[in-house]
């Protein structure tokens, strides 16, 4: 049998997915692979907000998360155009190559 | 007007209103009404209405709290305006104009000139009136990537220039990690409250004690997310590119109300509802602050780009204002308030006459390009010496004022070695702006150096911030009382 799965165990599954999105940024050096690892950082955080509205049994957490969705789609589509604008100029999604600017 | 939208709630948002709907009817003329690129320009018109339209609101409001006093809450404890908010929508309005007005002739030397760039500029003050207004997570994270996500497209509106390409993409991918961070906070602490209003947060943050784990994880994140966003030590490391490739001006607008909304939420979140877990938060604070003085200090002193040597100041800026908030007493407070509007007015000042460098095909962005300015235009030289000596924190400018009231708090509140430290990195900065004060007075001319491209919004652009910069120093008595009036509820 089974163990409940309680909101301590989403609480740690975000941490977990947390942990996953910042190494992810720090040790990848695919542009669209960084976009990917916020992605995961924000999904994280809607993992936390509909466990506490669950736990708490409130609509509020839900409707935050619906709000966290709708702005990293928003980034996610102003990033994708300023990439799309930067290979048109340097051909590269590489973040090694991209060295213009010391980093 | 129903129970859901009642008469206070549109008198607290009406100027977002306003902005967001100047701001969107850009975006629309921009490619409906004027088929011509040429006409285009006359969008600034908006910018200038939509501003006078929001000024107005913003001075009913003022009007209202002066007449009745105490605070006006709206949508159910979501936004609210009172004299902390107003301070800074006042300070918001005063940046996104003049950055509009001195933006025309860049623009047009760059090639650059869409009618959307002052519809961004709009937008991104709506983000702004959130960020000073809100006292609801979910509003103040809206507010909060409405203006991040503007930034990202400011700062890389340079569509044909790499460096420019550049700056935007790494602001976006540490501006969206620390946007992350923050909001990962943000629902811990909606966690332990059961709640995202700030009001109810500060009481279940004040039940707990100030070193329990799911607290320190609140505020760890939540103040990280905020360290990136005002650009401190060690969550610097996107300023120096991002302000190097941004258009001049959008580096100044960027230095400037970005840094001070993202201070108004950091101010209305430690002094407000994570007040009480001072205990734990003040030494990272104080640590960060000093971090932030050090590096940005003596990363300037090396710099051969203005806009780089700039950026590192205001990294160590932003290192001072923080200790305003380790104080912690009235007096600190007032300090960053102070400190913020000053800061405001001589940075986006310096970033002015950097702006009217730029010639065709070039920023104008090396110290050398400002060799020989005194003889060049002599009004731009002396006016850029205001802003140095004021950025410096010399008397009798207005920089000094604001380091005064942070030095006074900290010795106030017994933090005699942050204050021995802040004096000392005072001095090193004086060697790094008296760089450029040399290449503008000393050094000889460059030979191929042409004309300035000099317009009348970068004459009056010029005129209101270097003379706010001089007279707030000379008779600071008004900057004083507004922020005192600001800090008391």
């Amino acid at each position: 049998m089974l163990a409940p799965v309680t909101t301590a165990h989403y609480l740690v599954l975000s941490a977990i997915l947390l942990l996953i999105g910042v190494v992810g940024i720090l040790t990848r050096r695919n542009v669209i692979v960084l976009m990917m690892s916020i992605e995961i950082i924000l999904n994280a955080v809607n993992v936390n907000l509909i466990a506490f509205a669950r736990n708490l049994d409130q609509l509020e957490g839900q409707v935050f998360a619906i709000f966290v969705i709708c702005v990293a789609v928003a980034e996610a589509a102003v990033g994708l155009g300023i990439l799309i604008a930067l290979f048109r100029n340097k051909e590269t999604v590489q973040v090694d190559e991209i060295d213009l600017l010391k980093w | 007007m129903s129970q859901y939208y009642t008469a206070t709630d549109h008198f607290v948002l009406l100027p977002a209103i306003l902005l967001a709907l100047f701001g969107c009817a850009t975006l629309l003329f921009d490619f409906l009404i004027f088929p011509e690129a040429k006409q285009r320009r006359w969008l600034l018109v908006f910018l200038v209405l939509g501003e006078a339209f929001a000024g107005v609101a913003f001075w009913r409001q003022q009007s209202f709290l002066l007449e009745h006093g105490g605070n006006l809450t709206a949508f159910r404890g979501a936004l609210v305006i009172d004299h902390y908010a107003l301070f800074f929508h006042w300070l918001f309005l005063a940046a996104t104009l003049i950055t509009g007005l001195i933006s025309y002739r860049y623009l047009e030397v760059r090639d650059e000139h869409h009618g959307e760039y002052y519809g961004l500029l709009m937008l991104a003050q709506t983000g702004m009136y959130f960020l000073a207004s809100g006292t609801e997570l979910v509003t103040l994270f809206v507010g909060l990537e409405t203006m991040a996500i503007t930034f990202y497209i400011l700062v890389g509106f340079l569509r044909a220039d790499r460096r420019s390409n550049e700056a935007a993409l790494k602001y976006l991918i540490l501006g969206s990690l620390s946007s992350g961070f923050l909001v990962y906070g943000f629902s811990v602490l909606y966690g332990i409250s059961g709640s995202t209003r700030l009001s109810e947060i500060a009481a279940a943050v004040a039940a707990r004690d100030a070193w329990d784990p799911v607290l320190v994880l609140a505020v760890g994140t939540a103040g990280a997310g905020l360290m990136f966003k005002i650009a401190a030590a060690p969550f610097h490391m996107w300023a120096p590119d991002a302000y190097e490739g941004a258009p001049t001006m959008i580096t100044g607008y960027l230095a400037t109300a970005s840094k001070a909304a993202s201070f108004a939420l950091l101010l209305r979140l430690f002094v407000g509802p994570l007040g009480p877990a001072r205990e734990s938060w003040e030494p990272l604070l104080a640590a960060v602050a000093v971090l932030s003085m050090t590096i940005g200090n003596l990363a300037a002193v090396t710099q051969t780009n203005t806009k780089r040597l700039l950026a590192y100041s205001s990294i160590s800026h932003a290192g001072y204002i923080l200790l305003g908030l380790v104080a912690g007493s009235p007096t600190g407070i007032k300090g960053v308030l102070v400190y913020l509007l000053v800061y405001t007015f001589m940075t986006l000042g310096a970033f002015l006459v950097l702006t009217s460098l730029a010639r065709q095909g070039m920023a104008g962005d090396d110290i050398n390009d400002l060799r020989g300015l005194m003889k060049r235009a002599p009004g731009h030289a002396l006016w850029m010496l205001v802003f140095m000596v004021s950025l410096a924190g010399i008397p009798p400018t207005a920089g000094f004022l604001g380091k005064f009231y942070i030095f006074w708090g900290l010795i106030e509140t017994g933090h005699y070695t942050l204050a021995v430290i802040g004096a000392v990195y005072a001095v090193v900065a004086i060697y790094y702006y008296f760089r450029i004060v040399k290449a503008v007075f000393v050094e000889p001319e460059e030979a191929e150096a042409g004309p300035l491209t000099v317009s009348l919004g970068t004459r009056v652009g010029l005129a209101v911030t270097g003379a706010l910069t001089l007279l707030v120093g000379v008779y600071p008595e008004p900057v004083l009382r507004l922020a005192q009036m600001s800090i008391s509820r």
